[in-house]
């Protein structure tokens, strides 16, 4: 592994080098400032878990990762590409980063199937056949390829979610984002969702979940990442971070949600 | 009516329909570029479409066929009658579909987009395979309305001289002076073309309804 050269960072050995480097990201909206000062380096097959309070920027620093959002000032590279505003270098960082969004957002008017192949073909160039082999390899991975041909609409929101897990890795990605993956299931659905994330985490995912699912922190996070108002307060080992946060704001927000 | 003024009705009605059918495709090629030029991340080509729609739909149907039949002439392009009702009916449905479509791509929700981007999807792929299947589905029913609309809007073109259902009935009622009968033979053809059309598409609105719960 660490004898193979990767073309994008040349320098680096890509068993050091991290996967995502977020340097001093500012993001405004207006006159209003999202992110402010993001320093955030994130090596290969680490775990993290962002949280905070709501409108706190967590999504919003994931979505930079992948440009849903534009940043405003300071550099992110993700796998060695400086991310821009070039089509070229958005295409180039979303082929390798995968995301699972809170709504699942499967595409309605086509099969489960049709749903995990369409990227693979039209973006990777694959065969119909090849496609179909990965999605159904990934869909059993998911305990869920007995609805292969079934449409969104007809699977509950966990299965719809675990297809959406799927979906994103049939494009075989590098990292895999996840903006608050449960908080849109009802509470029997959780725990089928969080344990196709552990899975995936234990077999050596990068990932970056924004979540209050603080028992899958404890378990998964190899960092938790708190933010408040757009600036990340405290970062830790979910160890120290649960049991001596140092931060007030850390302190009244776990207070909040560990309470009940 | 003799069978050879029904003859000639229903030879009104022909160009009518071939009328209707050129303005319709033309006008939804037009009008799908139309409503990807409005909904274009290119500001300065969204703006564009917005003028082009606002012009189209801010004057009357009729202004425009006058503009075409008899304006271009001046300008030395001497165009038969068909290509310029063909012309000002294809700039008309293009402006109004255009908006329809564009109503329904901004309808699609805005996850789908940024799921088919996470995908790594580009433009062409987003817009082809994940907003404008649903979006067409979102805009059916009101692009039948539209359709039946545009089918009785061509009756205008009888105002250039061009010899549809309408100016053929008018010939036929001066010739037999029984305007009475021979209107209602007309309105009845129309709406023999139009209702099922709008059956259909009260229909579509059904079936996409259950189809999307």
């Amino acid at each position: 592994m660490a004898s193979t050269q990767s073309a994008a960072a040349p320098v680096a050995s890509p068993a050091i080098a991290p996967m995502i480097v977020m340097e001093a990201v500012e993001k405004w909206y207006g006159p209003y400032k999202a992110l402010t000062d993001i320093n955030l380096s994130v090596r290969q097959g680490e775990k993290i878990v962002l949280c905070g309070p709501s409108g706190s920027g967590k999504s919003t620093l994931i979505r930079c990762i992948n440009h849903l959002e534009g940043y405003s000032k300071g550099r992110i590279t993700v796998g060695g590409v400086n991310l821009t505003e070039s089509a070229k270098t958005i295409d180039a960082v979303r082929r390798d980063v995968g995301m699972v969004f809170q709504q699942f957002n499967l595409f309605p008017h086509m099969t489960i199937l049709q749903n995990c192949t369409l990227s693979p073909m039209r973006t990777l160039g694959q065969s119909k056949a090849k496609a179909e082999a990965t999605a159904r390899r990934l869909l059993e991975r998911v305990k869920i390829l007995d609805q292969a041909d079934k449409y969104p609409a007809q699977l509950s929101g966990g299965q719809q979610q675990r297809v959406a897990i799927a979906r994103a890795l049939c494009m075989e990605p590098k990292v895999m984002l996840f903006d608050e993956p449960t908080s849109a299931l009802d509470p029997e659905m959780v725990k089928e969702v969080l344990d196709t994330m552990i899975g995936l985490a234990e077999d050596g995912m990068t990932m970056i979940v924004v979540t209050h699912e603080m028992g899958f922190a404890r378990q998964v996070a190899d960092r938790v990442i708190f933010m408040a108002k757009g600036e990340i307060v405290e970062e830790g080992h979910p160890k120290d971070f649960f049991t001596a946060p140092k931060h007030e704001r850390t302190r009244a927000f776990l207070g909040e949600i560990l309470r009940h | 009516m003799s069978s050879q003024e029904i003859l000639f009705l229903l030879s009104g009605l022909k160009w009518t329909l071939a009328l209707s059918a050129v303005a319709f495709v033309t006008g939804a090629i037009f009008g799908l570029l139309v409503a990807l030029a409005r909904t274009s991340p290119n500001r300065i080509v969204a703006k564009a479409a917005e003028y082009y729609i606002n012009v189209f739909q801010g004057t009357p149907l009729l202004m425009q066929l006058f503009v075409v039949y008899f304006g271009l002439p001046l300008l030395g392009l001497k165009l038969d009658a068909w290509i310029a009702v063909a012309i000002g009916f294809t700039l008309h449905a293009s402006a109004y579909l255009g908006e329809i479509w564009r109503g329904a791509i901004q309808a699609v929700p805005r996850g789908q987009t940024e799921a088919a981007s996470a995908l790594a999807l580009t433009y062409w792929p987003r817009i082809k395979d994940v907003v404008l299947p649903q979006a067409l589905r979102i805009s059916l029913p009101a692009t039948v309305g539209f359709l039946v609309q545009l089918i009785k809007g061509t009756s205008l073109a009888a105002l250039v001289g061009f010899t549809e259902l309408s100016l053929a009935g008018k010939f036929i009622a001066n010739q037999t002076f029984r305007p009475l009968v021979v209107y209602s033979v007309v309105g009845l053809l129309y709406f023999i073309i139009c209702w099922p059309l709008s059956l259909y598409g009260a229909r579509l609105e059904r079936k996409f309804a259950a189809a999307s719960r």
